[in-house]
């Protein structure tokens, strides 16, 4: 032990230091941003000084090989600095507008992909899946590459009424986070119980408290000290699995996908939204989800024709309604629909407010 | 090199098709990769995934890993199937903040590229959920050895369970017109301030700080963090009405009416018969719709700071929950402006430390004991911008009322003595 390292604790990097010149230059004072097409956005500052941004998408599981392509194209083509977004794009920033076509066709002859700017559909947001995470009910890199190659005229262009956010999560922790669509995990079914294990491998009163509606309880099962679940109250959320994994959730045929709409983290226009539950029951079918990805092409469809400009999806849907959404997209509307959970009253419609 | 390459008939429906796949690219590190280390990992990795999406279930277990000195920032992963898929049996990820605002020079990414290939799997990803790097796959041993290595060239780990986390903040003032804020100002003070908290976990769970420059939160913190600090102005919008016309010649009249002026969520904007736009700046609310369609003619004001929400996070447990107001406004211009905001995240994360429950977040806390009693224990005043509506149930005790309207205008009165 006595040659342990002791680490230096310096926290988060200060980020000025790998900033383009020009942006450390005009910090803070910039004036207007214009879009010359797809995937290239052109910044001007105060000063007059101007930034040309090529935005990326990439697979976001990056090899070693893949790496080092995308940072050769930002030697040998830009300026040697980059950005990531939020939705894992990687953006080149350079100053000189001569460098933009020929950095463009560097970075498509590699096989990557330059979008996802203004009103496309960007990159799709996604978790770890079956690649690296203890819990997950579906894969996430394998659903978003399935899904990109089918949406990537939409990435590539701006066909949409605004922007569109898609993101995908593997259980219902959903780290995925907000979208105009997401593609989550549903479990339908409650968790199968190793009673063997419990005792020796999950603390039980934390895997109790964890219940959102206590369904869990304590027992004694084949003499030795388990929990047990309460099926009917059980939401089939999978909140115990982590805490306790003999609580198994995850189901070869009972693990399902649902799509959600209209989750916007945007103060714009209106105050940020959730996204609604749409459709349910949809089979988690590697290696390439064709049922949930029809079904987010469908939605695409409806609201690229039915939409107005800078509608984002819950934008759209106020204004036409639910039952409409529900007519224009041939989806199924059932009891799942209805909310139950606290606060559900909010979510029924206590008005004479009907479109026929 | 393992005894055979794994075959992956399900993993290889996923090379085709035009997105770059990341199957091609795990296969390139088993295939071509000159280190056998590097060969055999990801081989076993391709069989295991490859078993996952033939039985549609997940053979990864968590477990204790980290790295002398500290608790948290390994996310340990041990294989169920290490009989079957034996080189990838510990297969760790290392979350690794990212410099504040998400920038890298090339050599930058390819000094870390190195280390990696050095220590690890040869995957990375940029950036996890939650902000970090994610450097995916190495045994317990390389996760000391790799974080050893960059940390010495300045890189630090992450959050990981029950702690402050790593925080995330946008593009910002370097790039981006609409920016209020230094966003990676605040960013570094928020973390930096908190690094024990982020490597030692001891908090009843996580806790967030996201950083967006203007209410268009790109960094979803409204929504996803505990502590969301959001750009915005108090002063006017600024208004250039050569380019309004301009854009009203080139977008056409209708155009501009029926996507800037009747979208104006509080019918703050009006058109004249001259093509001028007039802006009832006391009922603008920030939303950002106009500054967002008309970026050449329109920018926020000169007098600008935060507002801070608290409490916002995804599902479990209660439900989804977005942050609330719980500072209107803050200016952020001097070092004591900083140090007033640290301080207030301090006395949130001290509060909750000692009144939340194991496992429940910040907002859930809230949800649980009241609005009321959260600001009260935080010493905050009540504030409208803090509710959408007041409550409408009847069900409350208001015997205290006529002291705390005495104390509302009494506060008035201060406030406006202070303006004076």
């Amino acid at each position: 032990m006595s040659e342990m390292r002791e680490p230096i604790e310096s926290g988060c990097p200060d980020g000025f230091q790998y900033m383009h010149p020009v942006m450390r230059k005009n910090y803070g004072n910039w004036a207007y941003h214009e879009d010359p097409r797809p995937g290239v956005l052109l910044h001007v500052a105060h000063s007059g000084d101007k930034i040309w941004t090529i935005r990326v998408g990439t697979q976001r599981i990056l090899d070693l090989y893949t790496l080092r392509k995308l940072t050769e194209i930002g030697d040998k083509y830009g300026d040697g600095y980059v950005h990531f977004t939020i939705r894992s794009n990687i953006e080149y920033q350079v100053a000189d507008e001569a460098k933009v076509e020929p950095l463009i066709k560097a970075v498509e002859e590699a096989g990557f992909i330059v979008g996802g700017t203004r009103n496309s559909v960007t990159t799709l947001s996604h978790t770890q899946g079956w690649l690296h995470c203890d819990i997950p009910g579906t894969d996430a890199s394998g659903v978003v590459k399935a899904m990109m190659d089918e949406l990537i005229d939409e990435f590539r262009n701006w066909n949409m009424p605004n922007r569109v956010h898609i993101t995908t999560s593997c259980c219902q922790i959903n780290c995925g986070g907000q979208g105009d669509i997401a593609i989550n995990v549903q479990h339908t079914k409650p968790p199968r119980i190793n009673h063997d294990l419990v005792a020796n491998v999950c603390e039980r009163p934390s895997v109790v408290a964890r219940c959102p509606v206590a369904a869990i309880r304590p027992a004694m099962v084949n003499g030795k000290p388990s929990l047990e679940v309460d099926e009917k109250k059980c939401i089939c959320c999978g909140a115990c699995f982590p805490p306790c994994p003999p609580m198994q959730i995850n189901d070869a045929e009972y693990t399902k996908l649902a799509i959600w709409v209209g989750g916007n983290h945007s103060n714009a226009r209106g105050k940020p939204t959730f996204q609604k539950l749409v459709a349910a029951g949809i089979p988690n079918n590697p290696p390439r989800w064709p049922e949930a990805t029809a079904i987010v092409k469908n939605i695409l469809k409806v609201y690229k024709e039915d939409a107005k400009d800078w509608e984002r999806i819950n934008d759209w849907i106020e204004r036409i309604g639910w039952p409409r959404f529900f007519e224009l997209t041939g989806l199924p509307f059932t009891r799942y629909h209805v909310d139950n959970w606290r606060g559900a009253r909010k979510n029924l419609n206590a008005s004479t407010h009907i479109r026929f | 090199m393992a005894d055979k390459i794994y075959d992956t008939p399900m993993l290889d429906e996923l090379e085709h098709g035009e997105w770059p796949s990341f199957i091609s690219g795990i296969k390139r590190l088993r295939d071509n990769h000159e280190d056998e280390r590097i060969r055999s990992v990801t081989n076993s990795l391709l069989g295991q995934l490859e078993h996952s999406y033939e039985t549609r279930k997940g053979y990864w277990k968590g477990g204790t890993v980290s790295v002398y000195g500290y608790g948290g920032g390994i996310i340990p992963r041990f294989s169920e199937v290490a009989a079957s898929f034996p080189e990838s049996k510990e297969f760790h990820t290392l979350r690794v903040q990212p410099p504040a605002g998400n920038f890298y020079t090339t050599d930058m990414l390819n000094q870390l590229a190195d280390s990696w290939e050095k220590y690890g799997s040869g995957l990375i990803t940029f950036h996890g959920q939650t902000g970090n790097i994610m450097f995916i796959g190495t045994d317990t041993d390389n996760t000391q050895h790799f974080f050893d290595e960059i940390n010495e060239y300045g890189w630090d780990l992450g959050g990981a369970g029950p702690c402050v986390r790593t925080g995330m903040s946008c593009v910002g003032a370097a790039r981006c017109e609409m920016s209020c804020a230094h966003e990676h100002v605040i960013h570094r003070h928020l973390l930096n301030n908190f690094t024990d908290d982020v490597h030692r976990p001891a908090l009843p769970y996580k806790f967030k700080f996201k950083i967006s420059g203007c209410p268009n939160d790109c960094q979803n913190a409204i929504e996803r963090s505990d502590f969301a600090v959001i750009g915005t102005w108090r002063d006017d919008m600024k208004v250039d009405q050569e380019q309004v016309k301009a854009y009203c010649e080139t977008k056409g009249r209708q155009y501009l009416i029926d996507n800037v002026i009747s979208r104006c969520p509080t019918n703050a904007l009006a058109l004249t018969d001259d093509n001028e736009l007039q802006v009832d700046n006391r009922n603008c609310v920030r939303c950002m719709h106009c500054l967002n369609v008309m970026p050449k003619a329109l920018s926020p004001g000169d007098d600008k700071g935060v507002t801070i929400l608290i409490g916002g996070k995804r599902t479990l447990k209660i439900g989804d929950l977005m942050g609330t107001v719980i500072v209107p406004f803050m200016k952020l211009e001097t070092e004591e402006d900083y140090e007033q905001l640290v301080e207030f995240a301090e006395e949130v994360i001290d509060f909750w430390a000692e009144n939340g429950l194991e496992h429940e977040r910040c907002g859930e806390m809230i949800e649980r004991i009241g609005l009321v009693n959260f600001l009260e224990g935080l010493d905050i005043d009540v504030d409208p911008h803090m509710i959408s509506n007041p409550r409408n149930v009847s069900y409350v005790r208001t015997d205290g009322w006529d002291e705390a309207a005495k104390e509302w205008f009494a506060k008035q009165a201060e406030k406006k003595a202070a303006q004076a």
